[in-house]
């Protein structure tokens, strides 16, 4: 795995099993600031700035923990250092959000007609 | 590095307040012109802006209608601690009082002043005619007796507004350890949006200071709850989702991150002086029930007016992408956790909070600094949102009760009341 030079992540809780990316990450490690539970985290794909990238292997169906507390919930297996978004974890609360495009954050349920 | 300022400085802080009758003291003496309808509104923005005084600010009410949520807004303004003068300016035919809400603001002890437009001849003599009234109330605002103020006399509003990933995890943060600090200076501080608290009820319950108050937060959870499924609408844009936030439920403890830890005193209704010091959270969300309409916040300028109805003196608002608002009646400190919007909007922002992130800076630190800062600006230095003249307000209608209540009294009105049948009007 190649080490990218200076990149970082946040980790607000040591219970968190994810983490927010502090500039745009690519494959490597990632020095780990905030609370961290280990110094360095694998990323293994492209992390815009302010996503979130995975500390351990979150299985379907299990929450996706920031802040100490559950923010979602896992919508299919997620490997350790891959991105976290809508495409792999949805909201308990608001089910149209899961819906929404995955980059842009845009509705895909509004009819422009 | 140590903190600018130690505990000790923070709590012999001391500058000149402007004293009010009631005991409350301002950080500003405002001459605030208020229409009372949107036909008055040219007229008194007119006024304020011949009197070329910083201090002359307009407010209004654009409805011919009197809602019983704005005219309390519209009260709240004019006896607000940073105000010492109120001129109201009716067209004559509305709904919304000048003469009364002139006599309010004379009972409280504000120099106050009303008139009519179709009673003074229309447009131009309104404008000399007001002008020479703010003239006077500006000779004689220069007598407001002074009292020594610190951080106990001050009362704190925060919200977020263009928020990105860097508020949740250092500008809310640091609102929420000031805020920790002033409340253990025996201030108070006010957070808002509720809406913004989605997936945190038992949290929420958690930092309850008694039974009374945990009810309030349930009841208010549940509201705002309610209101987002039925509008099928969570307090979280596109724009967030591109930034990196996954659900509302992250955007919330990024949000609820800048109410610190202390204990919450009770929930507060818009308009609502808290009775007491402490931490209190403002409820915006409009009430159930056959009246129930409007919008919880509409824009930050919206929010910034609600936290300074409730007597804020002074306000937060925490932007990561950077928004440049200001507001009328109370100074607005712009606080961003992004490092690259606080070079790219130097003018604008306040205050970087990004320090905590890249670990230059330790929270303590930086919490430090913010209240030296703040300090100045209550002796009187300009936020950059006043040296820029920003003085944005905005009052909607809405339908509000008084006070946080478990039992709103429309409950009572039969089948067609409750809360699946909010109504909103944007």
């Amino acid at each position: 795995m190649t080490e990218a030079a200076g990149q970082a992540v946040f980790q607000i809780d040591p219970g968190d099993n994810v983490a927010t990316a502090l500039e745009d990450l690519t494959a490597g490690e990632a020095a780990v600031h905030g609370s961290p539970s280990k110094k360095t985290a694998v990323v293994s794909q492209d992390v815009p700035a302010g996503h979130k990238v995975a500390l351990r292997d979150i299985a379907a169906g299990e929450p996706v923990v920031k802040y100490g507390v559950v923010i979602g919930q896992a919508t299919k297996d997620i490997e350790r250092g891959q991105w976290v978004h809508l495409h792999n974890m949805k909201s308990r609360y608001d089910l149209r959000s899961s819906s929404l495009d995955a980059v842009t954050g845009a509705p895909t349920d509004t009819c422009y007609e | 590095m140590k903190g600018e300022n130690d505990m000790e400085d923070i709590r012999d802080a001391a500058w000149r307040g402007y004293l009010r009758q009631n005991g409350m003291k301002g950080i500003r003496n405002k001459l605030l012109v208020i229409y009372t309808v949107k036909c008055s509104a040219h007229v008194a923005k007119e006024i304020a802006r011949l009197s070329d005084d910083k201090n002359v600010e307009t407010v209004g009410f654009d409805g011919c209608c009197d809602n019983e949520y704005a005219v309390r807004l519209l009260l709240a303004l004019a006896r607000h601690p940073n105000v010492g003068a109120v001129l109201a300016v009716g067209l004559g035919c509305e709904y919304v009082q000048a003469k009364l809400l002139a006599e309010k603001a004379g009972e409280s002890g504000r120099l106050s002043g009303w008139f009519l437009i179709q009673e003074h001849g229309g447009t131009l003599p309104s404008i000399r005619y007001g002008l020479e009234q703010v003239k006077n109330m500006l000779e004689e605002l220069k007598r407001t007796p002074i009292a020594p103020m610190g951080f106990r006399d001050l009362i704190v509003g925060a919200e977020c507004g263009g928020s990105d990933y860097t508020s949740g995890l250092a500008g809310n943060v640091l609102v929420g350890r000031f805020y920790d600090r002033m409340v253990d200076l025996g201030g108070t501080a006010i957070f808002e949006e509720i809406v913004e608290a989605v997936g945190l009820k038992s949290m929420l319950e958690g930092r309850a200071a008694d039974e009374k108050a945990r009810a309030q937060l349930a009841a208010a959870y549940d509201k705002a709850l309610e209101y987002c499924k039925s509008v099928r609408q969570y307090s979280v844009s596109p724009g967030n989702f591109a930034g990196g936030l996954s659900s509302i439920e992250e955007k919330s403890m990024g949000a609820l991150a800048k109410s610190g830890s202390r204990p919450v005193k009770g929930v507060l209704k818009v308009s609502q002086t808290p009775p007491g010091p402490g931490l209190w959270l403002l409820d915006s969300t409009p009430d159930p029930c056959w009246m129930g309409f409007g919008y919880t916040n509409p824009n930050d300028s919206e929010g910034l007016m609600d936290l300074i109805s409730c007597g804020a003196q002074l306000v937060f608002l925490v932007t990561g992408r950077g928004n440049v608002v200001g507001s009328a009646v109370s100074p607005v400190f712009k606080i961003t956790g992004n490092s690259s919007t606080f070079r790219r909007m130097s003018g604008d922002m306040d205050f970087d909070a990004g320090p905590a992130l890249s670990g230059e800076l330790t929270l303590d630190e930086l919490c430090g600094r913010l209240f030296g800062e703040i300090a100045r600006v209550c002796s009187g230095a300009e936020t950059n949102a006043e040296k820029l003249g920003h003085k944005e307000y905005f009052i909607p209608y809405k339908y509000q009760e008084k006070k946080a209540g478990f039992h709103p009294k429309c409950r009572e009105a039969g089948p067609l009341s409750g809360p699946s049948k909010i109504r909103v009007q944007i």
